[in-house]
């Protein structure tokens, strides 16, 4: 493995904390990068930016803002409910892995799940990259066939009446779930309701904070 | 193909563990990971089903003891090496060892955002209307392919309703071979659960795939 001939891309240097033990993986990782950018291929300022903005620009408070101007807003509801790809795209966020996007509205007859047995497909505009557990074996396997069963490893019990709807994403629409405005919140601000969504409550591995429960 | 990626009603993997206060990347190693993957595409010149397929395409006890970024890293290894970007010589030696391929184009950073911003759609123009309605009841083939498919093995030979017309959506199976997007009708397929997992399902269960109409047969 290299290790000597960093200096034309000095720029990475400061994000390596530990030199004593670097995995495989690690190293492999490295070289790789070392051998993409002298052959020109990469430009490491671009890597960088792709890293700043799946970090800090496209992630679940995207996601959030949507919520709670649906739950805000009913004009804004229902050109999201016909249209969610254009809604969406009103607040700013579109594009990769969000390009063909579906909202689908959690009531109190039906609860929605999203998944991708597949692969990982999940809508980055809106929540950002997904979180280890969502690219798992234990819930592409089992978010399909046991549903209510996963729900009770996130501490989600349903009435056993609510119709549970599972939405696999296997090509290229993206599904983000709405949930159920808490009860209690007549009147309240699209900011102040804002801060009762989860990321999971649009997945539909959560639900939404009841009141009560915020700090 | 049949894949241990395909994990739809497999059994034994254990309870979901959610992670309190999850990072986006855990380490340095998975940013650069990740970014080298989404940055190589422009030089790499593949598609998304192609880059799926690198993923899949390799023995289960592989596939399912790798991470999710290190079966990234592999995937890329794969594209690249196949279309002679580098070499595995030059992986396994960590450093350049010849040339590179001439006139790659790179990604460079005034076009990170607005590549990204801007995604790639992949919905086409129909040539032909829609084979089925919404409402129809459809059976899903029980085919195989050796290659790659977005149909997934828990739903083949089963009966489902068609609940959404999404419009010429680019087809993965093909796209993935290089040979052209063959633009098909995509649909949402709704499947009651005791359809797919037996009579003793908890009847309130349905489960939705997006299927190509090639995928799918008239009753």
């Amino acid at each position: 493995m290299t290790g000597h001939d960093h200096d034309h891309h000095d720029h990475h240097h400061h994000h390596d904390h530990d030199h004593s033990e670097l995995s495989e993986t690690e190293l492999r990782v490295r070289a790789l990068e070392s051998i993409l950018t002298e052959k020109g291929y990469v430009d490491p300022a671009s890597l960088d930016l792709l890293i700043d903005l799946y970090e800090k620009k496209i992630g679940p408070r995207n996601g959030i803002r949507v919520v709670a101007k649906a739950w805000s807003d009913p004009a804004y509801h229902a050109r999201l409910m016909k249209d969610a790809t254009a809604a969406i795209a009103e607040l700013d966020y579109s594009g990769r892995q969000g390009e063909h996007m579906v909202v689908v509205e959690n009531t109190p007859e039906q609860h929605n799940m999203v998944v991708c047995t597949l692969c990982s497909c999940y809508p980055h505009p809106v929540l950002g990259l997904p979180p280890v557990w969502y690219k798992s074996a234990p819930y592409r396997s089992r978010a399909v066939s046991d549903p209510r069963g996963v729900l009770q490893d996130f501490g989600v019990a349903l009435p056993e009446t609510t119709r549970i709807r599972v939405w696999d994403s296997t090509a290229e629409i993206r599904y983000l779930v709405l949930p159920m405005r808490p009860k209690g919140t007549d009147g309240w601000s699209a900011e102040q309701l804002a801060e009762l969504v989860t990321r999971d409550s649009m997945i539909g591995t959560g639900l939404p904070k009841q009141l009560g429960e915020t700090a | 193909m049949d894949g241990a990626h395909d994990m739809g009603g497999a059994k034994g993997f254990g309870p979901v563990v959610p992670e309190p206060n999850e990072p986006v990347f855990h380490g340095e190693w998975e940013r650069r990971a990740f970014a080298l993957t989404v940055a190589m595409s422009r030089p790499g010149g593949w598609n998304i089903d192609m880059s799926r397929f690198a993923r899949e395409n390799r023995p289960p006890e592989d596939y399912l003891s790798k991470s999710y970024f290190q079966i990234w890293l592999a995937g890329l290894e794969t594209l690249m090496i196949e279309r002679g970007l580098v070499t595995s010589e030059e992986i396994e030696a960590g450093k350049m060892l010849s040339p590179p391929k001439p006139d790659v184009k790179t990604l460079p950073p005034q076009d990170v955002v607005p590549t990204i911003r801007r995604g790639a759609s992949t919905e086409r123009t129909a040539t032909s209307p829609a084979l089925f309605a919404v409402g129809e009841t459809v059976r899903m083939k029980e085919i195989h392919p050796q290659t790659h498919t977005r149909l997934p093995q828990y739903v083949r030979g089963h009966l489902g309703t068609i609940e959404l017309n999404h419009g010429c959506h680019v087809f993965a199976d093909l796209n993935s071979l290089g040979v052209g997007e063959s633009p098909q009708w995509l649909y949402t397929v709704r499947f009651d659960g005791p359809e797919l997992w037996g009579k003793d399902t908890d009847p309130t269960l349905s489960i939705s795939v997006d299927a190509w109409e090639s995928y799918l047969e008239r009753v």
